[in-house]
């Protein structure tokens, strides 16, 4: 089947229009409605959780969160402030949790002295928490309560 | 070459004689008074001056200061925080006391030569010796026992309760014991670390 010219574009013009407004609206509820050329009132910054107690992990392998205050620790070239207690040679010391082992593997799964250059960046991956409600609904079921789900159905 | 000495010689000799005779037109009233008037002055103006040398103003003078140190210093909780203390610059690098702070000052005339000769005038030319810079405060820190954190840190004032649990384990464990100083763990605390590697406590 073949469409004239203009009504492919027409065709995509409204396409693009409903799917974008649908976009707009969601941008709109996290920006509590308030139009895209006014500036809204910041929300207020949420405090970091620092109870120094672990959390449970939704999934094996999710990165545990960090259960302390971070502020100003400094992880660059020179220095490594996470690593200055959760280093395998600090931990003694710090009774802190040391970094897994899987940090001391390169990309290829093999396995090197020291932390792997790409595991380094410690909040690329473990960040803190705040007290805060969540902007979007969320569904997330745990994979345990799935498995009992399942086994009695 | 003889002739001149001779003549700075004559010149020594004549200042002795003046200053070892009694004074011939004034009073012994008027020196001593005078004297001590003076003396207030000079004391008045050398502790002032002292003083100027001690402020933020005075220490970002310098850009090498301005630039580096104190753009570090200004986003961390020692500048910026909720109750709006802030420590400046003389607050953690000059002692308080009198005579460690001539002390330092006397050191400080080191800085001098470095400022006039452009030893870190450059970004790079600072982050090459700033292992080295840090390395004195950290000497100087730690043989004093912290004494500028303690000015305003104290061990008796601090309630742990108050703390995080890993933090209170922490002094009690290194702190109040005396096994540790403040300087050995909160490295960093204030401006960015230079290369750590080989720093205890930063295996």
């Amino acid at each position: 089947m073949k469409f004239p010219f203009f009504i492919t574009v027409a065709g995509v013009l409204v396409l693009s229009g409903v799917i974008g407004s649908a976009y707009a609206e969601d941008i709109m509820t996290l920006r509590d409605g308030i139009a895209i050329d006014i500036e809204p009132k910041a929300p207020l910054m949420p405090k970091v959780e620092n109870t120094d107690e672990k959390r449970v992990r939704n999934y094996p392998e999710q990165p545990p969160t960090i259960p302390h205050h971070v502020r100003s620790y400094e992880i660059s070239t020179n220095a490594n402030k996470c690593l200055s207690c959760h280093s395998r040679k600090r931990t003694g010391e710090s009774q802190a949790p040391m970094i897994s082992v899987t940090h001391f593997m390169d990309r290829d799964y093999q396995v090197l002295a020291t932390v792997s250059p790409r595991r380094y960046f410690c909040n690329q991956c473990h960040v803190t928490q705040a007290d805060t409600k969540p902007l979007v609904e969320n569904m997330f079921i745990d994979v345990e309560d799935l498995l009992i789900e399942g086994k009695n159905n | 070459m003889t002739a001149l000495i001779r003549k700075i010689w004559k010149l020594v000799v004549y200042v002795w004689q003046n200053t070892t005779r009694p004074a011939k037109h004034l009073s012994i009233g008027f020196l001593t008074l005078g004297g001590f008037v003076a003396g207030v002055i000079f004391w008045g103006g050398f502790n002032t001056a002292l003083e100027v040398t001690n402020t933020e103003t005075f220490c970002i003078g310098c850009h090498e200061m301005a630039d580096n140190v104190f753009v570090e210093l200004q986003s961390t909780i020692h500048y910026t925080n909720r109750s709006g203390v802030r420590a400046t610059c003389p607050d953690c690098h000059v002692p308080h006391n009198w005579t460690d702070k001539i002390a330092r000052k006397m050191q400080a005339s080191k800085e001098v030569w470095g400022k006039l000769f452009g030893t870190i005038n450059t970004r790079e030319k600072f982050l090459a010796h700033r292992r080295r810079l840090a390395g004195h405060e950290w000497e100087r820190m730690k043989a004093n026992n912290s004494l500028e954190c303690r000015n305003c840190h104290s061990v008796t004032g601090m309630d742990i309760t108050q703390q995080s649990a890993r933090a209170a384990t922490a002094h009690q464990k290194f702190l109040f014991t005396g096994q540790k100083t403040c300087i050995d763990c909160h490295k960093g605390i204030a401006h960015e670390l230079p290369d750590m590697t080989g720093v205890a406590g930063w295996e």
